[in-house]
């Protein structure tokens, strides 16, 4: 293998990289230029600064963060009982299948459980709140946001707190810092990693999904991935369409170097996306 | 560090059960008599029937199934090789770029691979169909191959083929004798995963389809969009059993991967 000539096995390999690598990239640049009768035009760039998507944006925006935020609040505590369990490898699967399950199935289990007469009306008139319009709300996208990306936070917070030498902990009792000062100063700062990769696995994808926006969320709430979704397949304006997708690949490489970081792997083990 | 408390374990089993309960209300419901997800009027198998009746549902799951089959075997093929190559690429800045390059489709969005591959169908004039969404899936799959794979290619002692050469066995022996051997654990978990993605997949089949040609999670999005048939809980209960049989096997073949691997140094 070491002679100085391409090798030929690479060439179905290099190939891919150019067709579906490279290419894909400059073609989304190139349509993104383009109008409707697909003559060179700037207009969509303009339309994007226009208020309609850059209120689209910043509401798109706002949902990732409440979804990434919710998922955080409820992975952490998770990830960090889970590293004190007997057969933690085990308990890790169990949070891990859920994840390999079709995201439309879950998706559409809520359109049961939160149906006119499903169970969640049942417990909210159980308790005397009476029936309420839960589907097509903007509580039931979070929800069911933060249900299928929760595995995808637990996992790499729980690898990094998983790591941490139990020494340095103990260090931190025996000169005197209580549960919390320790967890604040020692734990949370050096576990940060995982809460890092987190994000990247959540945030993302949460701006551009349109499964849960279209099953759950009627059109209530529209992100980009939705509004992408919308200029390619319904209104055929794929120029329009594209600079969106311009749009949401910048903002994904500006999450991933705010939370990019040295060590990675944090996200081994579950499925990305 | 201390043991778990006894809020701990509350807050744990409820996760757990949030993140349970779904899947088995939706298995539950399969077996309704009634045709609504609310109330329970009578165990029924007429759901499961009607899956294995409808032949359109049949001719789908044959389609899917195809197409994972066939993406995956060709992604591992084409990945491995890639995979070989990277590592074998001398010029360290040259292999990272190649690295970069390779993951691009694994964290970009779906919808973005499925615009972009739309796109670049439209101008080179592939039908959309069978053909579209097969290739698609190579090519969303051979990454995933690739990432498999490397760990194993890395590790392996470069001792191995200069011994190898040394004893007079040309490229193509050293390939399929030493290497390909030695990398097998990682090839079978790349093959796995690529199945479980391509099986899994639903945005990027949906933007390449076109009319003619359905897959599994398409159909499921078009029928979910018309409201609750008992139809797709039935089909849920299937594909869970599916899922984790996969899962069970990825992770067999993962956990073999590991330990050939410490095994072998």
């Amino acid at each position: 293998m070491k002679n100085n000539s391409r090798p030929l096995y690479m060439v179905p390999y290099y190939l891919w990289i150019v067709l579906f690598v490279i290419a894909p990239i400059v073609l989304i640049g190139y349509y993104s230029f383009l109008d409707l009768d697909g003559k060179f035009t700037l207009d969509n760039y303009q339309n994007y600064f226009s208020s309609v998507y850059l209120r689209l944006t910043l509401s798109s925006f706002w949902y990732a963060f409440l979804i990434t935020f919710f998922s955080i609040l409820i992975a952490y505590p998770t990830a960090y009982w889970l590293t004190k369990t007997k057969h933690k490898q085990l308990w890790l699967l169990l949070i891990i299948i859920p994840s390999w399950i079709n995201l439309l199935l879950k998706t559409y289990a809520y359109i049961g459980i939160f149906g006119l007469y499903g169970p969640a009306n049942k417990f909210l008139s159980m308790i005397g709140i009476g029936e309420q319009q839960i589907l097509f709300t903007d509580f039931s996208f979070i929800f069911v946001s933060v249900y299928i990306f929760i595995p995808f936070m637990i996992l790499p917070i729980f690898n990094s707190l998983d790591k941490l030498n139990p020494a340095l902990i103990d260090a931190s009792r025996d000169l005197g810092a209580s549960s919390w000062m320790t967890f604040r100063k020692v734990v949370f700062p050096l576990a940060i990693n995982g809460v890092k990769s987190g994000v990247q696995a959540v945030f993302i994808p949460a701006l551009s999904l349109f499964v849960i926006t279209r099953l759950i969320a009627g059109n209530k709430v529209i992100t980009l991935g939705t509004a992408i979704e919308q200029q390619f397949l319904v209104t055929q304006n794929w120029g329009m369409g594209s600079t969106i997708a311009v749009f949401l690949i910048l903002f994904m490489f500006i999450i991933m170097m705010a939370t990019g970081q040295k060590d990675k792997g944090g996200a081994e083990h579950g499925k990305v996306k | 560090m201390g043991k778990l408390s006894k809020l701990g374990k509350v807050y744990l089993a409820a996760v757990f059960f949030i993140l349970y309960a779904p899947i088995f209300y939706l298995i539950f419901y399969s077996f309704n008599s009634g045709g609504t997800m609310s109330s329970f009027d009578g165990f029924t198998l007429e759901h499961y029937a009607a899956v294995f009746n409808d032949t359109r549902l049949i001719i789908i799951l044959m389609n899917t199934v195809i197409v994972a089959l066939l993406s995956s075997l060709i992604a591992t093929a084409i990945g491995v090789l890639g995979a070989i190559g990277i590592v074998f690429l001398r010029n360290r800045k040259m292999r990272n770029a190649m690295l970069s390059l390779n993951n691009i489709l694994i964290v970009s969005p779906d919808v973005i691979i499925g615009a972009s591959f739309l796109i670049l169908f439209t101008m080179i004039g592939v039908k959309l169909g069978f053909a579209s969404v097969l290739i698609s899936h190579i090519a969303f799959s051979i990454p995933i191959v690739v990432i498999m794979v490397l760990p194993k290619l890395q590790e392996m002692s470069s001792n191995l083929i200069d011994a190898a050469a040394d004893l007079g066995a040309s490229k193509r022996d050293i390939l399929t004798r030493v290497i390909i051997p030695y990398i097998k654990p990682g090839i079978f978990a790349g093959f796995f995963l690529a199945l479980t993605y391509s099986l899994d997949d639903f945005a990027v089949t949906f933007f390449v389809t076109g009319n003619g040609f359905s897959t599994l999670s398409v159909e499921i999005y078009s029928m979910a969009r018309a409201g609750i048939t008992l139809t797709i809980n039935a089909l849920s209960a299937l594909i869970f059993v599916v899922t984790l049989g996969l899962v069970v096997g990825y992770y067999f073949f993962n956990q073999r991967a590991r330990t050939v691997g410490t095994g072998g140094q």
